[in-house]
């Protein structure tokens, strides 16, 4: 089978990603029409990201989110306690092995003939803002807490860098897993 | 004089005179609008029938969050919100609460987008559509 024509595909279809990919990077000079347009995904995005507790104070509550960011290694950011707001950051790697092995395969397959190689991800700066409101038409101190989760990935080529909202379910189960034991550990003074 | 030298330092300082022109170019975007203050004004400001300034804000921040933003800060005092949407683009937007008589709020919301102002009026409208739906009230354009 000749090498040349599959090599010469690989390498189209690997220009196309990268194109495909500068243009996501670079984002539209266009805001989107969903950007600011509530619809029933967001109704889904709130209650994930979104959990009650009962019988804790608005500013206990906030100091347990704090601590559970701390916990998770994150810098507090910002804050303003008066508007039940909590905002941090961490820089962490963001390599992936399996990633890096896909990414050997398509090396092996296309770059050793043509020179093209795919950006890897190399760092994150992963941001979280955490708000504690009170729950409308219930007792004093049953409050929610809504936390958003985004990051922005720096790759192995300058020119791409990936910007996205965090939607994986499990990470705000984990967290608020997390803040259901910090609220017991706040409360008993642990 | 050397005409060689001559000729080196008259290039250099070209190169530096030019240099200096791009740069106070691009130093003009600090002032620099895309309309007249009397149309941003209009599509980027509504008013609300409150004075309650902690609720508004408030429901501005959980509008924030259903359009999928970061709260990066808030000042009640100050009165302002501002957020960061990262979605493969990087939007950015503050949102600023302020007393208008003693009856009513004016709420303000400028955007960017990547390094551009958001100038088009149907993002706005839309913050608005769903900030009201937030605080239960309606939003009038300012008179």
């Amino acid at each position: 089978m000749p090498i040349t024509p599959r090599g010469f595909d690989a390498m189209k279809a690997l220009q196309f990603g990268a194109f495909a990919l500068a243009i996501t990077v670079a984002g539209c000079s266009h805001l989107p029409e969903s950007a600011l347009l509530l619809n029933p995904a967001s109704i889904e995005r709130r209650q994930v990201e979104t959990r009650r507790f009962e019988s804790v104070s608005e500013a206990d509550l906030l100091a347990a989110c704090a601590a559970v960011l701390q916990d998770l290694g994150f810098s507090i950011d910002a804050s303003e306690s008066r508007l039940g707001l909590v905002t941090a950051s961490k820089d962490r790697s963001a390599k992936d092995s399996g990633q890096i092995a896909r990414a050997v395969v398509i090396r092996i397959l296309t770059g050793v003939f043509t020179g093209v190689s795919m950006p890897l991800d190399k760092d994150q700066t992963i941001r979280a803002s955490v708000v504690v409101f009170p729950a409308m038409g219930e007792k004093k101190n049953n409050h929610l807490v809504r936390i958003s989760l985004q990051r922005v990935v720096r790759t192995t080529d300058p020119r791409f860098v990936k910007s996205e909202w965090l939607t994986d379910p499990e990470l705000y189960q984990g967290f608020f897993m997390k803040l259901s034991q910090s609220v017991f550990l706040e409360g008993h003074k642990i | 004089m050397n005409p060689r030298i001559v000729k080196l330092t008259v290039l250099v300082a070209a190169c530096a005179t030019f240099g200096g022109c791009a740069a106070t170019r691009s130093q003009k975007e600090v002032l620099a609008t895309d309309q007249s203050q009397v149309e941003q004004r209009a599509y980027q400001t509504r008013v609300f029938d409150t004075t309650d300034k902690e609720q508004t804000l408030r429901a501005v921040i959980a509008t924030l969050q259903d359009f999928g933003c970061i709260i990066d800060r808030a000042d009640l005092v100050l009165g302002v919100v501002s957020g960061t949407k990262l979605d493969g683009f990087q939007l950015r937007i503050t949102v600023t609460v302020r007393p208008r008589g003693t009856t009513q709020l004016l709420v303000r919301a400028n955007a960017q987008l990547q390094i551009k102002a958001v100038s088009d009026a149907r993002p706005y409208q839309n913050f608005f559509t769903a900030l009201e739906r937030s605080m239960f009230l309606k939003a009038h354009e300012v008179d």
